[in-house]
């Protein structure tokens, strides 16, 4: 393949999924005004929702879901052996995103919830770096088509792979819109990381993080912004725990 | 000695999830067949309980990133019966308008980049792309179609953003809906030339088995969202007794629960829609049937992939007269205020998959105290797995090899257009 001038390699790539919705996956298929030429940069060897294909020589591994059954350890233990990058692709792959919420009961207590005498697997939520090891992570709910395509054409051609350092709130302000917070509702918005282009707080809805915590982030300073906006502890821990992305911060400052 | 022959499937692809379809054939004879979903389960119903009622629709929106806009519209419906929560008839309206852009989107991906490669004798839909340029670039069109209705209307196709409790949180501006509508009409065309395309080049397999089909009941139009439930059976209920249209039960082969109704399985999704409700159809899109012979009651499980084409069509131009209406309406008020209120209820809404069931309790403080989601392909897992079990009988008699068979096999469930992960959620 030529780009720019230069002979480049299509780099082999493998679409792997786990505990999850399969919407970041569909993501990959989505963004059609530019998805013939993004098919064309790669190699897909391996994509059970979009092809028979099964190949095993993939260099790159996007890995969808998290990891909520023994057998996905052994899968993905296997995928990480054969790929030479790992990417955690989405919000359940990163942090466990919602499918965490289970966590909140015994493993005994949902089976029995759902399922009743029929007994099934199942065990507490791991996000996939609590598994094996991660070379890139990609949060979203679902992932950003655009920032895939970025870093997938950044590792093709060997460029640097940066992400935004700020938080929602610089890219919410950049398209002129009224904050969420004086439209009476809680936004996680000054502590998430950017990149998503504010889609949330510009539908008029409140961020729920699930890109994860900005780098430079003022905890402190956002409680009290919400506390002060009238908003309870309990109100805004279920918006920060919504996708397992705060805990660190959250369990012990709030 | 006896001659055996063991078929599997282990992870059908090019379907949402994970499902495995196993085969058993001694001296001849069908042995065993059994239709497999071994999905993990992500216990949907659990993680609801305690939750705040506006929680609902976003946690609900995750069991599915295909549907996630149905999911997203029952759940609210839900919450909304529950609590005595009035919709604004604009904010209904446009909500619909969102719907339509999913099921346009979900019935395009699944029909040329899933379904039709089987029928090209193609692995993938990449292949496509390269022989059939014209076809491919008519599959991206549309489902690009329908992802931008959707995010105009409700801010995201997949996990949406502006269908809030009350209505919506913010309304598209009109002359975004002015341009969409040229949009839409301009690829009206491009249905057409596609269904031209399937007469020509697929050829759907013989395969027949009586069922019962199960959808909403149209009331002077094609029904998407809420109202009564009907069978092809003669069975009709109201949406709350949603339990007794489903009947569920678990089946220790496959993570997924089964459902029965008149007989021992029935079918959900776009054919069973068409087969319910066909005299609602809009008379072109009833003209696009006939041209496949696809009336009701039709009992060809691949004709599925057809029915979505029909919808398709039928969708596209409601979407038309929808956006008209909405041009003509105030999109100022689009959400109204309500209370918090202690309520129990049921939303069906048709995903594109077919009919969709939440019900909840909630508690007065807005906590959600007890759900429960059905969800389409869980209401089709019992008629794949009775499918599965004729067709691999009637293709042993007729002498068909495992290679065969296996195609056929996969093509089955793909018709079903089944979503795994939605069904075991």
């Amino acid at each position: 393949m030529n780009y720019l001038g230069l002979e480049i390699e299509r780099p082999k790539i493998g679409v792997f999924d786990f505990t999850s919705c399969e919407g970041c996956e569909l993501q990959l298929a989505n963004k059609e005004g530019t998805l013939i030429d993004f098919l064309a940069l790669l190699d897909i060897v391996n994509f059970r929702e979009i092809s028979s294909d099964k190949g095993r020589d993939y260099d790159i591994a996007l890995i969808e879901g998290c990891i909520s059954r023994n057998d996905e350890i052994g899968r993905l233990k296997e995928i990480r052996s054969t790929a030479k990058v790992l990417v955690a692709l989405g919000s359940c792959a990163c942090f466990g995103g919602i499918a965490h919420l289970k966590n909140r009961f015994s493993m005994e207590d949902v089976v029995e919830e759902v399922y009743g005498e029929h007994k099934v697997e199942t065990i507490p939520v791991q996000k996939i770096s609590d598994v094996v090891e991660v070379d890139l992570e990609l949060p979203g709910c679902p992932v950003s088509k655009a920032e895939v395509e970025k870093v997938v054409v950044n590792i093709v051609t060997g460029a640097d792979i940066t992400f935004p350092k700020y938080p929602v709130c610089v890219e919410c302000k950049h398209n002129g819109n009224i904050c969420v917070f004086d439209l009476g509702k809680i936004c996680l918005g000054p502590i998430t990381k950017a990149g998503c282009g504010a889609i949330c707080p510009t539908g008029k809805v409140g961020c729920l993080g699930c890109r994860g915590p900005a780098e430079d982030l003022n905890f402190k300073s956002f409680l009290k912004i919400a506390k002060d906006k009238g908003f309870k502890k309990a109100e805004i821990k279920e918006k920060l725990s919504f996708f397992n992305a705060f805990d660190e911060v959250a369990n012990h400052e709030i | 000695m006896k001659s055996k022959r063991t078929i599997e499937v282990n992870h059908v692809t090019r379907v949402e999830g994970h499902g495995n379809i196993s085969i058993n054939i001694t001296d001849g004879e069908l042995i065993d067949a059994k239709w497999q979903v071994i999905e993990t389960p992500r216990f949907f119903e659990a993680m609801l309980r305690g939750m705040s009622y506006d929680m609902a629709p976003l946690l609900t929106s995750r069991i599915c990133g295909i549907c996630s806009i149905s999911h997203t519209l029952a759940s609210l419906r839900t919450v909304e019966k529950a609590m005595g929560v009035r919709v604004p008839k604009i904010a209904q309206r446009l909500r619909f308008l969102a719907k339509h852009g999913e099921t346009i989107q979900s019935h395009i991906l699944h029909l040329v980049f899933l379904a039709i490669p089987d029928f090209l004798g193609f692995s993938s839909v990449l292949p496509i792309v390269e022989k059939f340029p014209d076809v491919a670039a008519i599959g991206v069109k549309l489902k690009a179609l329908g992802n931008d209705i959707s995010d105009l209307v409700a801010g995201r196709t997949t996990h949406p953003v502006s269908l809030v409790v009350g209505g919506m949180s913010k309304a598209p501006e009109k002359k975004e809906l002015e341009k969409m509508k040229i949009r839409i009409q301009d690829c009206l065309n491009d249905v057409v030339t596609a269904a031209e395309f399937c007469k020509a080049s697929i050829t759907l397999p013989q395969f027949m088995r009586e069922t019962e089909f199960v959808s909403l009941k149209g009331k002077g139009s094609y029904p998407w969202i809420g109202g009564n439930l009907i069978s092809s059976d003669g069975v009709v209920k109201p949406e709350n007794d949603y339990l007794e249209m489903t009947n569920e039960y678990k089946v220790d082969f496959t993570t997924s629960k089964f459902t029965k109704l008149s007989r021992k399985s029935f079918a959900a999704g776009a054919l069973a829609r068409l087969n319910n409700n066909y005299k609602f159809l809009r008379p072109e899109a009833r003209k696009l049937s006939e041209e496949f012979k696809l009336g009701p009651v039709n009992h060809n499980p691949y004709m599925n992939n057809i029915a979505q084409l029909v919808e398709t069509y039928h969708i596209m131009l409601e979407s038309i007269d929808l956006i008209e209406e909405l041009l003509d309406s105030n999109l100022d008020k689009v959400v109204n205020k309500y209370a918090v209120q202690e309520g129990e209820s049921t939303g069906a809404v048709e995903a594109p998959r077919g009919i969709l069931y939440h019900h909840y309790k909630i508690n007065k403080k807005g906590k959600i105290v007890k759900a429960n989601c059905i969800i389409p392909t869980t209401q089709n897992n019992a008629n794949i797995h009775y499918d599965l079990k004729e067709l691999v009988k009637q293709e042993v008699d007729l002498g068909k090899d495992d290679d065969q068979i296996r195609l056929l096999c996969e093509m089955l469930v793909r018709a079903y257009d089944p979503c795994i992960s939605c069904s075991v959620h």
